[in-house]
């Protein structure tokens, strides 16, 4: 299939940046989207023109480096799917794509349709583990824990990190992704000591890269994982409640 | 220059523990004196710097990706052996350890498998409390299955995603440290130097992604954590930037590379679809479990698979090996897949795969069942062909996976290069000649959180108050020299074929003469392939853009430019071992059943590969010899 691309170009964060468009003849519809790319790419070397920057490394949906709005939606138009994961079975025959980055104040532009996500980054480092030596650890079925509660921990725990939720978000904020891994530490009996203290820094370090929480939910339908925004009703009873508690009177 | 493995003189039962005594100890108010330099943050890159920050050295972990999180640990699936015989099945540290030099085929040393084998459980109590939430029993505790065809059901977790859940606890370890600030972590910083001063690595030179500033960081000892090399093959499971890099660098300064020959070929990835195709996607092998494998008879057989009746097809493992069946070891499994195809019976538009049939399982168990145990699977492969296999049976073939060699290295964990370790997938150390399922995890925490941060200690120990070495020393000088030169000169060819095109016909060239069967005749083919292929690469490749920013064909050019050298000592040692073995199979060494035939006699070794200075293509073999005092050496046979 032939089809039109409409593709963001931004040399580094300070350009302006801007769209081109590229033809992408003869695509199979075999091919990943990200295959769909690399042969746009390979022809603009072979025309002298510099390859599109795109970030991507494992391309089967669980390293989280991959991410594009693509006509708008992040991750495109598969449900449940990573940027890798889509194919372009999806296309047909003429039609025009737009693919820009992730678009959001906490993931400045690094170039063309790569982002910096260093933020999640300082979301976890504020409290996102649990405090335990290596060594130091009891045998590990010492502490019995639940099928039911460590299927609902992994749940949580397999956000990928990709940032889809905070490019969906019309606030782009980050309120799946932490209460994902914040959640899956505050669920589990080893989370459980520093639960408060984890919520709070968690939250209020989120707060200083992005937007607020205004329940739109753009950001659980399209995270390729399919995360529950249920977990961010828990984040927000986990930090009301660390916030509340040993509040002493004025 | 001679390999000293430095076993120590013990009982293998109490040597770890013992040894753990023998070796000195760094002052916990000194460790901070000391500068330790850690490349990759993957499992064990990530677990080995998170424990030296929490002992209190001064660590700088280094990472090519975005983030810490990102390694190729992340896409393991299947679990993590552990000798905690939870269910009182049977297992041992001996077990697991018999098992693993048996499964390679004997070319490990066993030493250091039996202590990988020791500390396995150390890393499931460690993981758990960290917060990894394995897979559990409506009672509470932990389960286990079995993998991999082994007897006992010793491996752990964490539904199909259990090396992501392993490199997030470790990554949250790690993350814990930085925000100590006993770990200064550098992102989209890719090494490209080892530099050396007396003999001694002392420091690395990294260049940074994103601005592309050479910068020289100095340390009083250096850890390579920077995986394997599938990637030589071009098409493999490995993530796209899993390059051989850092590790053949340290190579050319001197390190051993050992049993570069000694690869995996998993059975079970989706076959290639076309010549665009970029990486292969591995379905686990548990599908192994259930489903049955199988081809046309007639090599012509127009008809869609699940029109063509009993008679007519070849289930070709179950007839030849009765008593494994569909279970025999990835190797076997592989090798048979390969003779079908290239008999011309290969299924699929490309004539490219094997079929893998659930048909007679789902009338057995239900098609419910099979959801159940597979689900998840039979999405992800009905995402990538569009084929839904609970209809038509899945198309499988081999793909490479996992490098079972790599950095020659001591009981220690030490290159041949004084103060340079290297750990994980990166090293040669534990799996001899073919690896078992669920152990690479194991191994990459093993060796991050319970190996390394002791050995490093013992080398440390007197070292206390050594001079450090300046950045503006002139071996970090010509070594950032040498890193910018090389960058201009790919720069600078200006040629006509685009560095994937280049990868690509390299991956052809070892897919065909180094991959699941070599010959001799086919081997030195190679060789004269790559080197004619290296010499085009390097007056006609085009690579645009600056050194001086984000420019990711640069990278690949380099990464690229060092798997043609690699790949030629692969060939080289695949040549130099006339048996077969494991991953290795010489067609010139088979039984008259046409099974791999090793030979102990003469090839009881690993090898060890020194390049010979400066010159180009030239090598000096050592052999390690490998002695077994508590395994007893037998053929293989799965029939």
């Amino acid at each position: 299939m032939n089809l039109t691309l409409r593709v963001w170009r931004q040399t580094g964060p300070d350009d302006v940046g801007g769209f081109e468009t590229y033809e992408a003849e003869g695509i199979s519809e075999h091919m990943s989207f990200l295959e769909m790319l690399d042969t746009v790419n390979e022809r603009l070397i072979e025309d002298g023109v510099e390859p599109i920057e795109f970030a991507h490394d494992c391309r089967e949906g669980i390293c989280g480096t991959c991410g594009l709005m693509i006509d708008g939606q992040a991750h495109g138009p598969w449900d449940g799917a990573a940027t890798c994961q889509l194919h372009m079975r999806a296309y047909s025959d003429g039609d025009e794509i737009v693919i820009e980055p992730w678009r959001a104040s906490g993931f400045p532009i690094v170039k063309d349709l790569v982002v910096d996500r260093q933020a999640f980054d300082r979301i976890v480092e504020a409290g996102g583990y649990i405090s335990i030596d290596t060594g130091s650890a009891n045998d590990a079925n010492l502490t019995p824990i639940g099928k039911e509660t460590a299927d609902l921990a992994m749940d949580a725990a397999a956000c990928i990190g990709c940032g889809a939720c905070v490019a969906a978000c019309p606030n782009g904020a980050a309120q799946l992704f932490t209460a994902a891994k914040a959640e899956h530490l505050n669920l589990l009996p080893q989370g459980q000591p520093e639960r408060d203290q984890r919520s709070m820094a968690m939250v209020d370090t989120m707060e200083e890269f992005f937007g607020s929480c205004t329940n739109h939910q753009e950001c659980s339908s399209a995270c390729p994982k399919d995360i529950s925004i249920d977990f961010i009703g828990m984040l927000n009873r986990d930090y009301a409640k660390a916030k509340l508690s040993g509040r002493k009177s004025a | 220059m001679a390999l000293e493995s430095k076993v120590p003189d013990s009982p293998i039962e109490s040597m770890w523990e013992d040894h753990k005594f023998e070796m000195k100890l760094v002052n916990p108010n000194n460790k901070r004196k000391f500068d330790v330099i850690v490349v990759g943050t993957g499992l064990a890159g990530a677990s080995a710097a998170a424990t030296m920050g929490e002992l209190g050295y001064r660590v700088k972990a280094f990472t090519f990706h975005d983030s810490a999180r990102r390694a190729h640990s992340i896409a393991a699936q299947g679990g993590i052996n552990a000798t905690k015989n939870y269910h009182g099945d049977g297992d041992s540290v001996f077990r697991l350890f018999y098992d693993t030099v048996k499964g390679g085929d004997y070319r490990s040393r066993e030493a250091n498998v039996y202590r990988l084998a020791e500390v396995s459980s150390n890393i499931i109590d460690q993981a758990t409390a960290q917060g990894v939430p394995f897979a559990r029993e409506y009672g509470g505790k932990l389960a286990n299955r079995s993998f991999g065809g082994a007897q006992v059901s010793r491996t752990f977790y964490a539904r199909g995603q259990t090396g992501q859940q392993l490199l997030l606890g470790a990554y949250q370890a790690l993350a814990r440290q930085v925000k100590l600030g006993t770990v200064e972590l550098h992102t989209r910083s890719e090494m490209l130097d080892v530099v050396q001063v007396d003999g001694r690595a002392r420091g690395i030179v990294v260049r940074d992604l994103v601005t592309g500033e050479v910068t020289s960081h100095s340390a009083n000892a250096v850890v390579l954590a920077t995986g394997g090399y599938s990637n030589v093959f071009y098409l493999s499971t490995n993530a796209m930037a899993c390059n051989v890099t850092a590790a053949w660098r340290a190579h050319r300064k001197g390190a051993a590379f050992a049993n570069p020959c000694f690869t995996q070929i998993h059975p079970t990835a989706i076959p290639a679809s076309e010549e665009f195709q970029s990486k292969l996607t591995l379905m686990s092998e548990s599908l192994r479990n259930d489903g049955r494998i199988w081809v046309p008879s007639d090599p012509d057989e127009s008809r869609p698979a699940a029109q063509v009746p009993e008679e007519d097809r070849d289930y070709f493992l179950e007839v030849k090996y009765p008593a494994f069946g569909n279970l025999v070891p990835r190797d076997v499994a592989s090798r048979n897949a390969k003779e079908q195809v290239d008999a011309g019976k290969g299924v699929g538009p490309l004539k490219n795969g094997v079929y893998l049939d659930f048909k007679d399982a789902i009338a057995r168990l239900g098609r419910d069942v099979i959801a159940d145990r597979y689900g998840n699977l039979f999405e992800m492969y009905e995402r990538i062909t569009g084929e839904n296999p609970y209809e038509q049976p899945m198309r499988i073939y081999p793909a490479p996976h996992y490098t079972m060699g790599g950095l020659w290295v001591d009981y220690h964990l030490m290159t041949t290069i004084d103060g340079l370790y290297a750990i994980g997938e990166a090293n040669f150390s534990d799996h001899g000649a073919n690896r078992l399922g669920a152990s690479a995890l194991m191994q990459g925490l093993a060796d991050g959180y319970f190996v390394l941060p002791y050995t490093i200690g013992d080398f440390l120990a007197d070292k206390l108050n050594e001079e450090k070495v300046p950045t503006d020393h002139p071996a970090f000088v010509e070594a950032e020299q040498a890193v910018q030169e090389r960058n201009e000169k790919l720069l600078s060819i200006g040629g006509t074929r685009t560095v994937d095109w280049f990868h690509r016909e390299l991956g052809k060239i070892m897919l065909d003469h180094c991959g699941m069967a070599r010959s001799q005749e086919g081997l030195e083919k190679a060789i004269s392939q790559i080197r004619a292929l290296r010499d085009e690469f390097w007056s006609d490749v085009k690579v645009l853009g600056g050194a001086d920013g984000l420019n990711s064909s640069l990278e690949k050019a380099g990464r690229v430019a060092d798997f043609f050298e690699l790949a030629e000592l692969m060939c080289i040692d695949a040549l130099e071992r006339g048996e077969s073995c494991g991953g290795h199979f010489r067609v010139e060494s088979q039984t008259d059943e046409g099974e791999a035939l090793r030979d102990d006699e003469n090839y009881s070794y690993s090898s060890a590969w020194f390049r010979d200075g400066e010159e180009e293509n030239s090598w000096t073999l050592e052999k390690e010899q490998l002695e077994f005092d508590y395994v007893k050496l037998t053929q293989r046979s799965y029939k």
